[in-house]
C-alpha cells in the first residue's frame, strides 16, 4: 500500500485521462438522468461524509460515532446565515409567523448560500477545535461512545432552542422561482465538493502528515515517544474533517429543505452510524475505499427505500452487522489482501 | 393488530409495484396522495384524518365523481405511515411525488409534518391541501403550494382568554390578577397557540406563573402539575395534540389536582367528555367545527348530516379533525372540476381561487393559503357532551366558571 | 430555568419528589448496568443493545397485559424470551466478535440495536406504551408529594432481582464459573470450562436481566421502541464511573444518576432531561480520563 501510494504523484497521461473521466461523468450525469439528480447529489455529499469520516478514523484510528455533530453544525450555521442575513432569524423560526412574509429573491438567496457555506466550514472547523482539545485525550471505544454522546446532546440541545426552531425544526430558504431548478446548482456545488476534498486528503495523506495519522493510529504511545506532535496532528485533522462534513452538512440542509433537529441535522443512528458504514464498506484507511464504500452503500438504500419500504432500516442495520463481523476490510482492503496473495504465491 | 397491518402494507406494497393504478370499474382514477400519521404519539388524530380523508372520497365518488374534459373521475388515496415524524414525512412526501408520481397530496397530521412536507411539493410544484396544520408559520414563507382550510393555531384558546377575562368576576378577582399556567407542546402548532393565548392575557393584564413545554413523547405532566399545585393558578392551559389532553386530564385525577378553569385543545378527538365525564366536567374546548352549525354543502349536506353519516359508518361522533380532513378532499374535488385539467400548476390556480360552502364551514384562500372565511368555536364539556359557549350566534349554553369543586 | 429554582426554594417538598423518583427509577438503571458490566467484563464485548433489550423486554409485558396475562407473570416471560433473543443473537453474530476489535463490537452491536428498534417500531407501532398497573399513589407533605406505589413495586423487584443475579454468581456453578471466565479465560478453559458456552451463558444472561428490567420498567414508565439508546448510555455510564467488579458501586452510581436526571428534568426543563443524560456522558468521560492521565494512563 505504501509503496503505490507514495510513487504515483506524477501527473502521468493514464493518470489526466481517468481524472478526466471522472469529471465528465460528474458533469454530465445529472443532465442525462435528471430523475436521478437528487440521489446524485446525495451521493456526493455522502462520499465526503465516508471520506471526512475515514481521515479521522480509518487513518488516524479514531474511530468516531459523532461526527454527524459536525454536519448537523454546519447545517445549522449555513441555514442561520441564510436567513439571518435579511430576516431575523427568532422571527422567521416563530411559530406564529411573525408577521410579515419571509420571501428571498435570487440574489438574496445565492449570497446566502454562498456565505453560508463559508459559516459552516467555520462553525463546524471551531466545534471541532474546541470539542478536539477535550475530548480527544479519550482513546477507543470510549471516544467512540463520547462521540456518539457529543452528537445525540446536541441533537437535544438543538431541539430546546426556540430561536432555530427547537422541536419543529427549520426551513431553509425557499429558492425563488426565478433561479429555476436549484437543484442543479445544489449537484455541482457538491461535484465541487466532493472533488475538493478527495483532491485535499489525496494530498495530505502524501505529506509527512499522512504518515503521522497512520502512525497515531498503529501505535500512539510509541509515537508520541518519538516525540511527533501527536496532540496538533490530532486536532488538525478533526478540524479539517469538520470543515468538510460542516459544508456537505450546510448543502444536504438546502437539498432536504427541513432541518429537524433530531432526525437531519444530527442524524446520530442514520448519518452518523451510515459515514462508518461507507467507509468501512469500502475499505477503512485507503482513499479510494470511502469513495466506492459510499457509491455501493447508496444504490443499496435506495434499493431497499424501493423494495422494502417499511423495513428498509432493518435492512440496513442487518447490512451493518454484516459488514462489521464478516467484511470489515471492506471491498478495497479485500481487493489488496487478493492481489498480495496473488503476488506470494509463485 | 398493528403486526397483521404491517405484513398486510409490506404485502399491498410488493403488489402495488408493478400494477398499474388501479380502477375501479369503468371510470378513470386520479390518485391523491398522503403521508398520514398510522403510528406513533399522533397515531390518534392520523387514524380521524385518514377516515374524515375516506369518507370524503366515497361521498364525492357517490355523487359523480369529478368530471374533467367529458371524462368521470374516480378519486382514490394512497397513504402512507409517516410514524408521527417530521423527518419521515420529508421521505414519503418525495416517495409519493417521484416514484408513485401521484400529482396531489393531502396533508398529514400536525403543524409539525405539514411543516416538513412544504419544501417538497413546493419544490416538486405540487399542490397540497391540508387541513391539520394551523400553526401561522407554515404561510409565511412564500410557499405558493399549501392551502389550508382550517382556522390558524393562534385563533384556538384565544377566545377561552377572553372569556375568563370578561367573567373574572365569578373567580373572585380583577382580570389583571388572574395567573396564569401554560403547557403547550413543543411543536408549530403548541407554539403558536401559546403564541395567541399569550397576546390575550398581555391584553387584559394577566399574569404567567408557569410556563412550560410538555416532554416530547406528550405522555407525562406530573412535573408540572407539581409546580400547579404548590402555586396555585387560576388558569391551567393545555395544548399537545389528543394525547396532551388525554394525559392532562387522568394525570390530574390521579395526581389529585384541582384548577378553578381548564383551558384544552383537541378534547374531541382524546374522546374525553365520552370517556372521562367527570374528570373533564367544565373543561373549555377549542374546535374548528361541530356538528350543530348550520354550514351545508352539495355532497354531504349539513354538518348535522355529515356527522350522522360518520357515525353510521364508523361508529362514533366524528372530531373536527375527520370534518377538516374531509373538506380537503372536497376542496380537491370542486378545484379538479373548476381547472378542468390534471396539470398540477392548472390545478394549483384553480385552488387559489375557492369560494367554497362546505359542511365545515366557508372555504376561501388568501394569497398565503389560509382559509380566512371561517372562525373557531369554543365549547364547554357539560355532562358528557360539548356545548357551544362561543361565539353567541351558536351558543348552545352560559359558561360555567368555575369548575365545580369536587 | 430561574424560576423552576424558585419554585424548588419555595416549595421543598418538590425537591423531596424528585428526590425518591429519581431513586426509585435509579434500580432499574442499576439492573441495566449490571447486566451490560457482565458481558464486558466477562467477554469484553461493550453491548450497545443494552438498552433495545429493555424495551423489548417491556414490549413483551405489554403485549402480555394485553392479552390479559397478569402483570408479575410478564417478568419471567419477557426474561426468558430475551434469554432465548440474547442466545440466538450471540451464535448469529456475538461469537464471531469475541476477542476482536472493539470498534467492530460496537459497531455491530450498535447495528443489532438498529434491527431491534426498527423492528419493535413496526410490529408495535412507533409510539409510546405502558402497562396500567391499576395502582395507586401514597402522598405525602399535604399532597404535595405524590409516590407511585406500581414505582416502588418496580424498586423492590429490581433490587430483588439484582441480590439473587449476585447470589447466583457466587454459588451456582454456572455463576462461578462465569467468574471465572472473567477473571482468567485461558486458566478457565485448561481447567475444561467450555469457554464459548459461558460467553453465550453471560450474553443470554444479560439479555434476560434487561428483558426482566424492561417488564419491570413497563409498569411504572412509558416504553417507546426508540428510547433504547438513552438507557444504553446510562448502562455505560454508571459502569464507567462505578467500575466492572462491584454491584455497591453499581447501585450508587445509579441511584445518582437517577437522581441527577430527575433534578436535571424539573430546573432545566423536561425537553433537555435526555441532553442532559447524554451530555453527563461526554462530561463523566472526560473527567476520568483527566483523572486517569494524572498517572499516565487512558480509559482502556
Amino acid at each position: 500500500m505504501t509503496a503505490s501510494a507514495a510513487g504515483t504523484r506524477t501527473l502521468n497521461p493514464a493518470r489526466l485521462l481517468r481524472i478526466g473521466a471522472v469529471l465528465a461523468i460528474g458533469v454530465v450525469t445529472p443532465l442525462l438522468f435528471p430523475a436521478y439528480q437528487s440521489q446524485a447529489t446525495e451521493l456526493l455529499l455522502f462520499i465526503v461524509f465516508a471520506l471526512a469520516w475515514d481521515l479521522v478514523g480509518g487513518q488516524m484510528g479514531y474511530n468516531s460515532f459523532g461526527n454527524v455533530l459536525f454536519v448537523g453544525v454546519g447545517m445549522y450555521a449555513a441555514a442561520i446565515v441564510q436567513v439571518g442575513l435579511y430576516y431575523d432569524v427568532g422571527l422567521y423560526n416563530e411559530a406564529k409567523g411573525g408577521g410579515t412574509q419571509f420571501v428571498f429573491d435570487a440574489s438574496q438567496f445565492l449570497t446566502g448560500l454562498g456565505l453560508g457555506l463559508i459559516a459552516a466550514a467555520i462553525a463546524a472547523g471551531l466545534t471541532a477545535l474546541l470539542l478536539g482539545s477535550l475530548v480527544l485525550g479519550i482513546r477507543g471505544h470510549y471516544f467512540a461512545i463520547c462521540t456518539l454522546g457529543l452528537s445525540i446532546a446536541a441533537g437535544q440541545l438543538a431541539a430546546g432552542i426556540p430561536w432555530i426552531g427547537g422541536g419543529s425544526g427549520m426551513l431553509t430558504p425557499n429558492p425563488p422561482a426565478s433561479l429555476g431548478d436549484v437543484g442543479l446548482l445544489l449537484y455541482y456545488l457538491a461535484l465541487l465538493l466532493a472533488l475538493a476534498c478527495t483532491a485535499t486528503f489525496a494530498w495530505l495523506l502524501s505529506t509527512r502528515f499522512g504518515l503521522v495519522l497512520n502512525a497515531i493510529r498503529d501505535d500512539e504511545d510509541k509515537a508520541e515517544a518519538m516525540g511527533l506532535p501527536t496532540r496538533r496532528a490530532k486536532i488538525t485533522a478533526w478540524v479539517i474533517a469538520a470543515a468538510f462534513l460542516g459544508v456537505a452538512g450546510a448543502l444536504y440542509g438546502n437539498q432536504v429543505r427541513f432541518i429537524d433537529p433530531t432526525e437531519t441535522a444530527f442524524a446520530g443512528a442514520t448519518i452518523g452510524v451510515w459515514m462508518i458504514l461507507m467507509a468501512l464498506l469500502g475499505g477503512k484507511g485507503t482513499l479510494l475505499g470511502p469513495i466506492v464504500g459510499a457509491i455501493l452503500f447508496q444504490v443499496t438504500k435506495e434499493l431497499f427505500w424501493t423494495y422494502l419500504l417499511g423495513w428498509q432500516r432493518v435492512a440496513l442495520g442487518v447490512l451493518i452487522i454484516i459488514v462489521a463481523v464478516f467484511f470489515p476490510e471492506g471491498i478495497v482492503g479485500y481487493a489488496r489482501a487478493r492481489s498480495r496473495r496473488s503476488e506470494e504465491t509463485p | 393488530m398493528r403486526r397483521s397491518q404491517s405484513i398486510l402494507s409490506i404485502l399491498a406494497c410488493a403488489l402495488s409495484l408493478g400494477l398499474a393504478p388501479a380502477s375501479g370499474g369503468a371510470a378513470e382514477v386520479i390518485t391523491l396522495g398522503a403521508a398520514v400519521s398510522q403510528t406513533g404519539k399522533y397515531a390518534l388524530n392520523g387514524a380521524n384524518t385518514m377516515k374524515g380523508y375516506d369518507l370524503a372520497v366515497k361521498a364525492v365518488n357517490e355523487k359523480g365523481g369529478v368530471d374533467i374534459g367529458g371524462t368521470r373521475y374516480e378519486l382514490d388515496i394512497r397513504y402512507y405511515d409517516d410514524e408521527s415524524t417530521p423527518a419521515r414525512g420529508t421521505e414519503l412526501a418525495e416517495r409519493l411525488i417521484r416514484q408513485d408520481h401521484v400529482k396531489f397530496i393531502l396533508g398529514p397530521y400536525g403543524s409539525g409534518l405539514t411543516k416538513a412536507m412544504l419544501p417538497i411539493v413546493e419544490k416538486h410544484g405540487v399542490p397540497m391541501v391540508e387541513g391539520n396544520g394551523a400553526a401561522r408559520e407554515l404561510f409565511t414563507k412564500g410557499y405558493r403550494h399549501i392551502f389550508a382550510v382550517l382556522s390558524t393555531s393562534d385563533q384556538y384558546l384565544s377566545g377561552a382568554i377572553d372569556l375568563v377575562a370578561k367573567q373574572a368576576k365569578k373567580l373572585g378577582k380583577e382580570p389583571k390578577d388572574i395567573t396564569v399556567a401554560l403547557a403547550m407542546e413543543n411543536d408549530p402548532f403548541g407554539q403558536d397557540v401559546r403564541a395567541g393565548v399569550l397576546e390575550q392575557i398581555d391584553k387584559h393584564g394577566m399574569q404567567v406563573v408557569i410556563d412550560d413545554q410538555l416532554p416530547p413523547e406528550l405522555n407525562d405532566m406530573s412535573v408540572t402539575l407539581a409546580k400547579v399545585k404548590a402555586l396555585k393558578p387560576d388558569v391551567l392551559v393545555v395544548s399537545g395534540h389528543e394525547k396532551g389532553a388525554l394525559t392532562a386530564v387522568t394525570q390530574l385525577k390521579a395526581l389529585k389536582v384541582d384548577v378553578p378553569v381548564l383551558v384544552m385543545t383537541h378534547c374531541d378527538s382524546a374522546k374525553l367528555a365520552e370517556t372521562l365525564p367527570e374528570a373533564s366536567e367544565c373543561a373549555f374546548c377549542a374546535q374548528q367545527w361541530h356538528a350543530s352549525l348550520d354550514y351545508k354543502d352539495r355532497w354531504f349536506g349539513s354538518a348535522a348530516d355529515f356527522a350522522k353519516r360518520y357515525k353510521e359508518t364508523y361508529g362514533e361522533d366524528p372530531p373536527y379533525q375527520a370534518a377538516q380532513s374531509a373538506a380537503s378532499v372536497l376542496v380537491y374535488a370542486d378545484a379538479l372540476a373548476r381547472a378542468q385539467s390534471l396539470d398540477p400548476e392548472k390545478v394549483r390556480g384553480a385552488l387559489a381561487e375557492t369560494d367554497l360552502e362546505t359542511f365545515f364551514g366557508p372555504i376561501k384562500f388568501d394569497e398565503t393559503g389560509r382559509n380566512r372565511a371561517k372562525p373557531m368555536v369554543l365549547t364547554q364539556i357539560r355532562d358528557g357532551k360539548y356545548k357551544v359557549v362561543s361565539p353567541k350566534k351558536w351558543a348552545a349554553a352560559e359558561a360555567v366558571i368555575p369548575r365545580p369543586a369536587r | 430555568m430561574i424560576g423552576n429554582l424558585l419554585i424548588l426554594y419555595q416549595a421543598p417538598a418538590l425537591g423531596v419528589q424528585l428526590l425518591i423518583d429519581g431513586i426509585l427509577i435509579g434500580a432499574v438503571f442499576a439492573l441495566a448496568a449490571y447486566g451490560m458490566a457482565l458481558v464486558w467484563g466477562v467477554t469484553n464485548i461493550i453491548n450497545v443493545a443494552q438498552g433495545e433489550f429493555v424495551m423489548l423486554g417491556g414490549f413483551v409485558a405489554v403485549f402480555c397485559a394485553e392479552h390479559g396475562l397478569p402483570l408479575l407473570l410478564a417478568v419471567p416471560i419477557a426474561a426468558a424470551v430475551l434469554c432465548a433473543l440474547g442466545w440466538a443473537l450471540f451464535r448469529l453474530v456475538i461469537v464471531h466478535l469475541i476477542g476482536r476489535d472493539m470498534f467492530i463490537s460496537v459497531l455491530a452491536t450498535f447495528g443489532i440495536a438498529i434491527v431491534l428498534q426498527q423492528v419493535m417500531a413496526r410490529v408495535f407501532g412507533a409510539g409510546d406504551r405502558i402497562v396500567d398497573s391499576g395502582l395507586a399513589s401514597w402522598f405525602l407533605f399535604d399532597g404535595l408529594v405524590g409516590i407511585a406505589q406500581v414505582k416502588v413495586l418496580v424498586f423492590v423487584c429490581c433490587l430483588a432481582l439484582g441480590a439473587s443475579l449476585t447470589v447466583f454468581l457466587r454459588r451456582a456453578r454456572a455463576g462461578q464459573a462465569i467468574r471465572a471466565v472473567a477473571q482468567e479465560p485461558r486458566a478457565a478453559a485448561v481447567l475444561g470450562i467450555d469457554t464459548d458456552k459461558v460467553y453465550g451463558l453471560t450474553f443470554a444472561l444479560n439479555a434476560g436481566i434487561c428483558g426482566a428490567a424492561g417488564a419491570l420498567a413497563a409498569m411504572a414508565y412509558p416504553i417507546h421502541p426508540y428510547g433504547g439508546l438513552s438507557y444504553t448510555i446510562r448502562s455505560f455510564m454508571i459502569v464507567v464511573v462505578a467500575g466492572l467488579g462491584n454491584l455497591a458501586w453499581v447501585v450508587w452510581a445509579a441511584a445518582g444518576l437517577g437522581v441527577a436526571e430527575s433534578f436535571a428534568g424539573f430546573i432545566l426543563g423536561p425537553q433537555y432531561q435526555i441532553a442532559f443524560v447524554f451530555g453527563l456522558l461526554v462530561v463523566v468521560l472526560v473527567l476520568r480520563n483527566r483523572m486517569l492521565r494524572r498517572q499516565r494512563q487512558y480509559l482502556r
